[in-house]
């Protein structure tokens, strides 16, 4: 029987990101997928006829450039097509916009507060400076600070020394940055409370945080990132939707001779004396591996895949503590025209970018509040995109696709499951909260998918539904991520490795857990890297 | 349901804050805004050679770039300064609070004078230069490159003070060049001809006042006039008829620029970079490293960086120097490396050309000290020049120079010359 | 006149532990004290005839040892035996209550054996961790860019001090440095009672809930405290915490120190980027060659220094620093002691906490942060006077608690909102004692409004800026100026606005008083 070089559990963007770089390192791969469809949260699925929804990930923001090229996306199809604007809606029948245009967003800025518009400059510079400092790192394995292992002690020193070429102000500033709320810190440099809420929305997506949360500040980098080494055009729509990024992924391991196996779900991994031998599928097929990738994450990987009796209670009791906790939904909705927003200018680039409601950091905060208390939003806070308006390959002519992101939302209702009732009162928050800004907007609505922690964890597999696979706090960062002592991909089962988004650096469609997981994978078998571009450098 | 229902959040209140800030909601159609004096650029402006200035669209040129230069040094040239970044700080302690804020000592900057300083963080980094304006006992206007009204605001925390953003709101020009004088009085403008070099007054126009000061940004005779911007145009086109004859030009910014460059001054982003704009910590500059440590008054009492600045000249902790250089040949260094000894590389040119008035290669070049400041030997500069898709390499001795590159008499002569 | 060294504004203990400390070597030291009274907030005052009470700070748990030692304390009758150690009673509504005995818990009762054991290996790690951190305590932040050789190998020691946990601890010590505090309880312990004690003494005297990351620093920074030479311990100071203050005060006193109250500072006078003395309300001058600001940063640098000597940055850190108290001080007189439920006799003289789970005190909070406060507050109580009868008439009973989450900057102002207030807080109380809203013979509630008022403490916040990892060690007060001195030569601080922050334990007070001697201030 037949042992592949490298089973991946999981066709997920990590996955096949890994699977990419290891089929071209010369392994022969396979990679395993539980739906009939790959892509894992980064897919494009016809819901309803001629509509293609990116009913997960809905936007393309931190897919590192490096592995674009390595694995040739656009030569595969991929285009993102960048946002044009962005705007919060004021509770006053006014917004505020984000322009691209340094100058136009100075203006914007200044019709709320003249000095807010001008401190812009002041607070860009700061973030820049924490995201030169960050950016390095996610394509970079974290070190054990445990270990004195050669290179441990290098990459601490690395760290040591980024640390110490700061400025004794600079050091002083990172610690603060990476201990403040988005809140506090966005107090110290803006007046208006519309403006905070614009910059804070970034601090709290995908997180189950609120912006007053301490640590939130640096979550805002993690969406900051992809804006900062030049990557010119990271931050778009996929034409496509978001299927297309991992649909050209998929394309790209085909080429380079890779085997997928859809509706393939995998019931556990084989171990035979410590070491993972393959897989066996739910029917009861075992496929061979000499060594089984998880793009799974942590939780679902060793508490439903992998047996107990094959970790040790340290290592179990860590995985156990991982904090994986759903904070958001989705609304994705197909509209039989574009919904007309009275306080945006019809030629507004705004149409052509992200869209949200929530006009003060209390609201956004109290959103929270719902949360932590076991409740969906009642208020809740939107990311809305049209893609539709830039690109007409979604909905047929004159239709529109709209995606909300919408948090928060619990991974159980008041301690118990979601209902379909519960469900629809969620989306029916989400509906009313646009229909305020936009009159006639339920009239619109072809069809609607509605996606809670609940539908989320079924389709896609991610734990309680969590979008990033674990939460992006101090204690599950860097080499804490996902756990103490396993932060580099392995785990303790010879030949299982990790490269989903609960490991380092983390979620987002961004795909560095998937390459940096393929370059642990291809150091231990003593193979050559030289596919894998290095990081860009920051100057 | 476990849910309670949603508040209303929408509240349509009128209000006329609200109004006028949804009146103004339109300006993303116009990314580059016109000046008050855009009428009268656009009529002239046969080359459509436009630029980005904080904003607003102006002029690298309007019809010819050689002849808009030869306008200041020859004739009068008509600048467009109303981009420029102003601020009103008036109250009975606007002179205690810009002296802790900028350099120089206000208490000696008189009402109706006009001082050329600059303003540092608690570090004593440069955050910008600017002129600042005395107009009144109690009454400021600060003209700067970049935008500071944070940090304005901030330092006016316990002054009995009010500090405004006015740009907008004040259209400026710059009249330079020999016959500026005489435009100015043949405008009408009666008493002009009291203004020594740095002073200030006011001026009868147009049902309004114009403030007129004998400044500038060229080294040559010259004079800049602030005007609300309702009034802007019938200025404009006071002084192009009075000039007439003396042949007044308007011009763009790549005249101006020789023209400060041969003056030997500065432009902050350009020449160094300001602190609140460096990202890199080793690109933020102390005073005393971009040539204008002449500014600190240690003995005027406390300002914004005094500790650090003094620590830094104290403990030699000042790296670089902001230099003139005089290169050999006709070639302009523009951006080249600078070399000790042709091979260890020493520092950087920032603006460079062959000056027309001097008839001299000049460059201002920041160099790593003790190169430029007690090392001034054997300094080379590497220039890179284009030739039909070749890079010409050439390796030319660079001497330190004094600045300005061009000393004109006309600049300060009293009363002003009649040319 | 006599001419001084040094002065000290502000005779908190702080102000007095770094005059004290100044004085033994030689300096005389002058403490100007606004107040009638010096002791600040860890004063013992009558609030009512015959009445009285801690008024702020009442519960003593992390007087430094080293300065306890320096001014040796324990000769000025300050001294501490493991029987005075105060029990935590964590209270529950409808059951028994759970206690941790001795120092912080060495023995818990009212617990199931489980939870028991559980809580022994928690108390155990949480005091190896804190016990890391301890050393930060009683020295300046370190200069992490411009590092002595001495301060390079104090922080090596800690380096060697986590290897020293074993590579497990240390990793998990590394995990959970900066957790919740409500995350890591779930994780190892069941018992909502405890877990919510544990999330209110994380939390108190800050502006977080037990769900918000860094919270458990607060345990730590508890626990990095010792009494009697015992890591959490408490006790009740006999004779309140003015007892406390009188015994440095004496110290101080005997090293030397002149003291002067009801004297108002109103300016530190400048002259060339130097402090060179005080001036105070009355017009008179006093000159000295080193001030020491014992009081809040703030105020010292807008109110005394003012911006015209001082940069437009620090202002604006100074501006920035977080100082809005939440907590709130009840002082009640009774006219016999009330009956806490499910409490035994040694328990009513704990440390009694109504605190009934995580999700409780997270509750609490969230009004909080919008400005409204807690209709169901969270609050430690103690009834000094069952082991120290002086404190009340015979038979009557004083109640000092503090309680959260009540927002210096309310909402509706404290004018309207505080009836409202005291009528919540009673109504919980109510419910553990019942009966206690009966026996009440006055009630003195002190919002942080009215701390600010009364000990000129701004926005009511006993650290003097709230000590939260952001505001911590090289943040302290403000970056760049963490190690007690400031721009100004010859001026330094000493309040718990420095490092390490508040509580009455006069750490700052005693590392400032080392900085100014290590610089021949």
């Amino acid at each position: 029987m037949k042992a592949w070089d490298a089973i991946i559990i999981g066709g997920g963007h990590n996955g096949l990101v890994n699977a990419c770089y290891l089929q071209r390192a010369g392994l022969d791969v396979l990679v395993v997928e539980k739906n009939d469809w790959v892509g894992g949260a980064a897919t494009s699925r016809e819901l309803t006829p001629g509509f293609l929804y990116s009913n997960c990930s809905y936007v393309c923001s931190l897919f590192r450039p490096e592995i674009m090229r390595d694995l040739e996306l656009p030569r595969f199809g991929l285009q993102v097509i960048s946002y044009e604007g962005g705007a919060v809606f004021t509770r006053d029948g006014d917004y505020l916009a984000n322009y691209r245009d340094h100058d136009a967003h100075r203006r914007e800025f200044a019709r709320f507060s003249k000095r807010d518009a001008e401190a812009y400059d002041g607070y860009a510079r700061d973030v820049t400076r924490q995201c030169r400092f960050i950016q390095p790192l996610l394509m970079r394995t974290a070190p054990d600070p445990t270990s004195l292992k050669p290179r441990d002690l290098g990459e601490l020193l690395y760290l040591g020394k980024k640390f110490a070429g700061l400025s004794a102000e600079e050091m002083a500033l990172t610690l603060r940055f990476w201990t403040m709320s988005i809140s506090e810190f966005l107090d110290e440099y803006f007046e208006t409370d519309v403006i905070k809420a614009n910059f804070a929305l970034s601090g709290i997506i995908g997180t189950a945080l609120g912006p007053m949360s301490p640590g939130t500040a640096y979550v805002l980098l993690h969406h900051y990132m992809g804006e900062v080494d030049g990557s010119v055009g990271a931050w778009g729509y996929a034409r496509g939707g978001m299927g297309a990024v991992t649909k050209a992924l998929a394309a790209s391991f085909k080429a380079s001779g890779g085997a997928i196996r859809t509706g393939a779900e995998v019931d556990h991994v084989l171990v035979s004396r410590g070491k993972a031998k393959g897989v066996v599928l739910a029917g009861g097929e075992e496929i061979y591996g000499k060594l089984v990738v998880s793009n799974a994450d942590v939780k679902r990987t060793f508490l439903k895949l992998v047996e107990e009796k094959e970790l040790p209670d340290i290592f179990l009791r860590r995985v156990k503590n991982f904090k994986i906790r759903g904070s958001s939904g989705k609304v994705n909705i197909a509209l039989d025209s574009l919904p007309e927003f009275p306080a945006l200018p019809k030629d507004s680039p705004v149409y052509r970018g992200d869209m949200h409601f929530t006009d003060s950091m209390e609201r956004m905060e109290r959103a929270y509040d719902d949360w932590k208390a076991g409740r969906w939003s009642s208020d809740p806070f939107l990311d809305m995109v049209i893609p539709t308006t830039l690109d007409p390959t979604m909905a047929p002519p004159g239709k529109h696709f709209m995606s909300c992101f919408v948090q928060y939302a619990p991974p159980k209702v008041n301690g118990r499951d979601w209902t379909d009732a519960d469900r629809d009162g969620f989306a029916e928050s989400v509906i009313a909260q646009i229909s305020e800004y936009s009159p006639g907007f339920r009239d619109r609505i072809v069809h609607m998918e509605v996606r809670t922690p609940r539908e989320i964890e079924a389709e896609v597999g991610l734990t309680e539904g969590n979008i990033f696979q674990g939460e992006l706090t101090f204690d599950q960062l860097l080499f804490n991520r996902p756990v103490p002592g396993y932060a580099q991909y392995r785990s303790p089962v010879g030949g299982l490795y990790m490269c989903g988004s609960s490991t380092h650096p983390g979620g987002g469609v961004m795909g560095a857990p998937g390459r940096n997981a393929a370059a642990e994978i291809l150091r231990d078998l003593a193979k050559s890297t030289s596919h894998m571009s290095p990081a860009h450098d920051v100057i | 349901m476990a849910q309670a229902t949603r508040k209303k959040p929408v509240a349509n209140t009128a209000n006329a804050a609200v109004s006028a800030r949804i009146v103004a909601q339109g300006h993303f159609r116009t990314l580059r805004l016109g000046t008050p004096f855009q009428p009268r650029l656009d009529a002239l402006a046969k080359t459509q050679d436009w630029y980005n200035w904080a904003g607003y669209r102006a002029p690298h040129s309007l019809w010819d770039e050689e002849l808009e230069y030869f306008a200041i040094r020859s004739q009068a040239a008509l600048f467009d300064i109303s981009p420029m970044t102003k601020y009103r700080i008036e109250g009975p302690d606007a002179e205690a609070l810009l002296n802790r804020v900028t350099l120089r000592d206000v208490t000696k900057l008189k009402p109706g004078r006009v001082h050329y300083t600059a303003w540092c963080d608690d570090e004593g980094f440069v955050l910008d230069d600017g002129t600042l304006f005395r107009l009144s006992p109690t009454r400021f206007r600060l003209c700067s490159q970049e935008r500071h009204l944070p940090w304005l605001l901030d330092s006016a925390i316990g002054f009995d003070v009010i500090v405004q953003e006015e740009t907008e709101a004040v259209a400026g020009l710059a009249l330079q060049g020999p016959t500026s004088f005489a435009v100015l009085r043949d405008a009408g403008f009666a008493g002009v001809e009291k203004l020594k070099v740095f002073d200030l007054a006011d001026f009868p126009h147009d049902g309004g006042t114009v403030s007129i000061s004998r400044t500038g940004f060229t080294g040559d005779l010259g004079y800049e006039l602030f005007v609300p911007a309702d009034k802007s145009l019938s200025l404009w086109d006071r002084l192009m008829t009075a000039g007439e004859l003396r042949g007044i030009r308007a011009i763009g910014y790549t005249a101006l620029n020789r023209a400060r460059l041969e003056a030997g001054l500065i432009v902050a982003n350009a020449d160094f970079t300001t602190a609140e704009h460096a990202i890199r910590a080793d690109r933020l500059r102390r005073p005393d490293e971009i040539g204008l440590g002449f500014m600190i008054d240690p003995e005027k009492g406390h300002f914004n960086g005094r500790r650090a600045i003094l620590e830094a000249r104290a403990k030699r902790k000042l790296r670089h120097v902001l230099v003139g250089l005089e290169i050999e040949g006709n070639i302009p260094a523009e951006h080249a490396i600078v070399y000790y000894k042709k091979s260890q590389e020493v520092g950087l040119v920032s603006a460079a050309m062959w000056s027309p008035m001097a008839k001299r290669n000049i460059a201002i070049a920041s160099l790593e000290r003790p190169y430029g400041d007690t090392l001034v030997e054997d300094l080379w500069v590497e220039i890179y020049a284009m030739r039909e898709l070749q890079y010409q390499k050439l390796m030319k001795r660079a001497k330190v120079v004094a600045r300005p590159f061009i000393k004109l008499d006309r600049r300060t002569a009293n009363p002003p010359a009649d040319f | 006149m006599t001419s001084f060294d040094a002065i000290v504004i502000g005779g908190g203990h702080n102000g007095l532990v770094a005059a004290a400390t100044l004085a033994k070597t030689g300096r005389k030291v002058l403490v100007l004290e606004a107040a009638k009274d010096v002791g600040g907030a860890a004063r013992t005052e009558e609030f009512a005839p015959g009445f009285r009470v801690s008024s702020v700070a009442h519960v003593l748990n992390r007087l430094h040892p080293e300065m306890v030692r320096t001014l040796e304390l324990e000769k000025h009758g300050l001294q501490f035996a493991r029987t005075d150690f105060l029990p935590s009673v964590a209270l529950s509504r409808d059951g028994p209550a759970l206690m941790l005995h001795g120092a912080y818990g060495e023995v818990l009762t009212g617990a199931s054996s489980s939870e028991q054991s559980a809580w022994k290996e928690l108390r155990a790690q949480l005091l190896r961790y804190a016990g890391i951190l301890k050393p930060f305590l009683s020295r300046r932040a370190p200069d992490l860019a411009g590092m002595s050789l001495l301060e390079t190998a104090s922080l090596g020691q800690t380096a060697l001090a986590l290897k020293k946990l074993g590579k497990e601890d240390m990793r998990d010590f590394l995990r959970v440095l900066l957790m919740n505090v409500a995350d890591l309880l779930d994780e190892q312990l069941e018992d909502d009672r405890l877990k919510g004690l544990l999330a209110f003494d994380a939390t108190l005297g800050s502006h977080l809930g037990p769900r918000s990351p860094t919270s458990l620093l607060g345990l730590y920074y508890r626990l990095a405290g010792e009494t009697g030479g015992a890591a959490g311990a408490q006790v009740l100071p006999r004779g309140g915490m003015g007892a406390v203050v009188a015994a440095i005060r004496a110290a101080a006193e005997k090293a030397g120190v002149t003291i002067r109250t009801s004297v108002a500072v109103a300016k530190i006078i400048v002259e060339k980027g130097r402090a060179v003395g005080v001036a105070l309300d009355t017009g008179e001058e006093l000159r000295a060659r080193t001030i020491v600001s014992a009081i809040n940063p703030a105020t010292t640098f807008r109110d005394l220094v003012g911006p015209r000597e001082i940069d437009t940055g620090f202002v604006r850190k100074v501006k920035n620093i977080r100082m809005k108290g939440d907590a709130a001080k009840l002082n009640l007189a009774l006219d016999r002691p009330p009956q806490f439920g499910g409490v035994d006799a040694a328990g009513q003289k704990g440390r009694l906490v109504i605190a009934p789970s995580p999700d409780h005190v997270e509750r609490a909070f969230n009004p909080s942060k919008y400005g409204e406060f807690s209709p169901e507050p969270v609050m430690e109580i103690t009834l000094p006077s069952l082991a120290d009868p002086s404190l009340a008439p015979d038979g009557a009973c004083v109640l000092s608690a503090v309680v959260q989450y009540a927002p210096y900057a309310l909402k509706e102002g404290w004018d309207a909102g505080k009836p409202k207030f005291l009528r919540a807080v009673m109504a919980q109380l109510e419910a553990y004692a019942p009966g206690i809203g009966k026996s009440v013979v006055h009630a003195e509630l002190l919002t942080p409004a009215d701390i600010e008022t009364r000990y000129r403490m701004p926005g009511g916040h006993w650290h003097h800026g709230e000590l939260q990892a952001d505001q911590m060690l090289i943040s302290r007060p403000v970056s760049g100026w963490s190690g007690y001195d400031t721009p100004l030569e010859g001026l330094f601080l000493a309040s718990a606005g420095s490092h390490p922050g508040g509580g009455v334990s006069g750490a700052p007070g005693l590392n400032a008083a080392r900085r100014i001697i290590a610089m021949k201030g």
